[in-house]
């Protein structure tokens, strides 16, 4: 690892440079510090496609996100009873969700195109999400805003999340695996789990402020 | 109510009247509800963390990455601060240094102050806790609204924070219960009618409660358990929902982190983000982590977060950290709290005996060395350890607890005073003796024979032994009785 090169000196009678002038001093006469190994494994799940949608669907069921498989033809049917099943009345869709998804559902759709406020979305029961990735030895999805996927807003304030993951391709095995593909730029979300909490005796509830309910739906024999 | 106090020196707070942490220890140990809560909690997660590192065969090539890391991080500070600076600036941020508490709070409310904003919703952060933010905001007429449901029941209560992960650890469910039904409707929507101590019915209140007040936030306060140098990144941690809704639906954006919490790349998150998750709740994954960058996605895409964002960049004392040889790998924390839930003393004396928003074993070591050892809680900090060495087996990072505890009882001795000086005196015979073998066997001989002659506390160590007793000393050294019976 080699650092970046110092930067000219600013003014030193500012707290940054009085901030940046404490740190050389402090480490002066420091040794150099070893280069981290990082031998650490790339992957710690099998390497076969079909291991991994196994995997990622166990884990997801390990937090109690409930796990859903089907095909491209079945997918329009499969949201369709998911939302009538929790009652969902409307759904928010993301800019760039195919238009085919909802094609079979009942429920009011509301489009983002002029942005859904925030009121708005908190009257709203649903959201239908793609992802930009899920890591399968974690049992976490990965939103990116990308196409179908949405303002953070979407996918936050409805109460019901129903997010569809290509599999295989948008599972990747780890977490090292998937931080190459991801932009730094966007605005990244990791979800594991609905939302949940700890806090009282240590003891786990799920469904606070995030959507209480997630179902993953592993949309099988796609691509990237 | 419990105050705190921010010094003159504008420091971290010390708890006003906080007794040193044997006074402190010895009231909450019989404290029968308290030992409860906490002997409960703490040995569930202990069980469950052991069970989440087991499944990485990797784990100690993590542990020494996560290390290496951060030491290559902080001995080059200067230039990641830098090139983090230059980052968030890049991608729309704006960038401030505070050198003490109190210049943290002065930047904080004057950036709040100009959205014309009176109240801001928070997410967890120690980093805020220990410059004193929401004291400084209500000085100044704005209201801070803790939204992690453990920092709400704190709050709500009236109450400080005993846990650096599960802040209120040291309540159970009927003394919560209690408490939103009292406290809530004084800040908000109040509890359901007929609220019970069921933890979902309690989350459900919490649900209810802050509702309202993410959905009309203009202004949020977060920390970040990441900033990465290279890309200008933060990354928060969270499992509620609350850091997202804080991070995602107001307007403006202010976090105050600390400045050893940054990392050189993207891709060393890969490292911290199997790590900590795995050491704080015991999970693969927490359920949810937030990155962001400036205010990139709020240009890119319309409305998509926080149209204007400030990184309060926070010293504190952590630059004096970093110059003590031993001292400074204390920065290497990346507060996952394992070390609270493994620590014999913890478990027994409850977080708050700690006098700090840092408590066990790594706040024995955080406390006194950001707030110096000026006071009788931070000098007696570094002896709330039985050096047992289970902190330092599960720390993500590899923070030799013990031994820092150990340098810095050394400072405290160093210090002064009739009963430190013969402490030091008594570690130096002791180093003496342990490289001279011969000399420790004939001492041990001597001590041994003699032992009915000896006082249980010798004299003129008053200060010393008015909070200990001499141990009893066995009727023979045991390397004699090794020699006679095993060899």
């Amino acid at each position: 690892m080699t650092p970046p090169e110092p930067r000219a000196c600013h003014t030193p009678q500012s707290s940054r440079g009085r901030i940046l002038a404490r740190v050389r001093a402090a480490v002066a006469g420091a040794p150099e510090a070893p280069e981290p190994a990082r031998d650490h494994l790339a992957s710690h799940a099998p390497g076969d496609p079909a291991d991994l949608a196994d995997l990622l669907h166990a884990n997801l069921a390990d937090y109690r996100a409930v796990v859903h498989r089907t095909d491209g033809p079945g997918l329009p049917a499969l949201i369709a009873r998911l939302l009538a099943d929790h009652g969902a009345r409307s759904v928010a869709v993301p800019d760039g969700l195919p238009d085919h998804w909802l094609g079979d559902a009942d429920a009011e759709r509301r489009t983002d195109e002029e942005p859904l406020t925030t009121r708005r979305l908190d009257e709203t029961d649903a959201v239908v999400t793609g992802c930009a990735l899920a890591i399968a030895e974690t049992g976490t999805i990965v939103l990116d805003g990308g196409p179908g996927q949405g303002r953070r807003a979407l996918s936050l304030i409805p109460d019901l999340h129903i997010c569809v993951v290509r599999a295989p391709g948008q599972i990747v095995a780890s977490v090292p695996q998937a931080l190459p593909l991801l932009d730094p730029a966007r605005p990244l979300t990791w979800i594991s789990g609905p939302s949940a909490t700890s806090d009282i005796e240590l003891d786990r509830v799920e469904g606070v402020h995030g959507p209480r309910r997630l179902e993953a739906v592993l949309l099988t024999g796609a691509q990237r | 109510m419990r105050r705190s106090t921010t010094p003159a020196h504008g420091a971290a707070p010390v708890h006003l009247g906080m007794p040193s942490f044997p006074r402190a220890a010895a009231e909450a140990v019989h404290d029968r509800t308290l030992r409860a809560n906490l002997r409960h909690a703490t040995h569930t997660i202990r069980e469950k963390r052991a069970g989440a590192v087991a499944e990485l065969d990797d784990w100690d090539r993590l542990r020494e990455a996560g290390k290496r890391i951060k030491d290559h991080t902080l001995r080059h500070l200067d230039r990641y601060l830098e090139q983090l600076e230059e980052a968030v600036t890049g991608a729309g941020g704006a960038v401030h240094w505070a050198e003490d508490a109190a210049e943290a709070n002065r930047i904080v409310t004057a950036l709040v102050k100009q959205t014309g904003e009176r109240e801001v919703v928070k997410v967890k952060s120690m980093a805020t806790q220990e410059i004193g933010l929401n004291e400084a905001l209500r000085a100044e007429g704005i209201a801070a609204y803790e939204t992690d449901l453990a920092e709400l029941i704190v709050q709500l209560g009236d109450d400080r924070p005993s846990h650096i992960l599960v802040p209120a650890i040291h309540r159970n469910r009927g003394e919560i219960r209690d408490i939103f039904a009292d406290r809530m409707g004084r800040w908000g929507r109040p509890a359901p009618e007929g609220l019970g101590d069921d933890p979902r019915e309690l989350a459900e209140a919490a649900r209810l409660h802050l509702r309202e007040k993410f959905l009309r936030a203009r202004v949020a306060v977060s920390g970040a358990n990441f900033m990465v140098a290279e890309t200008g990144t933060l990354v928060v941690v969270e499992s509620e929902g609350n850091g997202r809704m804080c991070l995602t639906l107001p307007e403006t954006l202010i976090s105050v982190v600390g400045i050893e919490k940054t990392v050189p790349t993207w891709r060393d998150l890969e490292v911290f983000l199997q790590t900590l998750p795995r050491s704080s709740t015991a999970e693969r994954m927490n359920p949810y982590t937030s990155m962001w960058t400036g205010t990139a996605a709020a240009r890119a895409r319309d409305g998509d977060g926080p149209r204007t964002f400030h990184l309060v960049l926070l010293d504190n004392g952590r630059t004096g950290v970093l110059a003590d040889d031993v001292g400074r790998q204390a920065l290497r924390c990346i507060r996952c709290s394992a070390c609270l839930n493994v620590c014999p003393v913890y478990e027994r004396a409850g977080g708050h005996a700690y006098g700090s928003v840092y408590p066990g074993p790594i706040g024995a070591i955080l406390s006194p060395q950001l707030r110096g050892i000026g006071s009788d809680i931070d000098a007696s900090l570094p002896y709330a350890s039985s050096l047992c060495g289970a902190c330092f087996e599960v720390c993500p990072v590899a923070i030799d607890i013990p031994e820092v505890l150990v340098h810095l009882r050394e400072r405290v001795a160093d210090r002064g005073g009739a009963g430190r000086r013969l402490e030091k005196a008594a570690v130096k015979a002791a180093g003496w003796l342990l490289d001279h073998p011969g000399a420790l066997a004939a001492v041990e001989r001597t001590a041994s024979r003699t032992r009915a002659l000896l006082p249980n506390r010798p004299p003129g160590a008053g200060a010393w032994t008015a909070e200990r007793e001499l141990p009893e000393l066995p009727p023979e050294p045991f390397r004699d009785w090794w020699r006679k019976n095993r060899t």
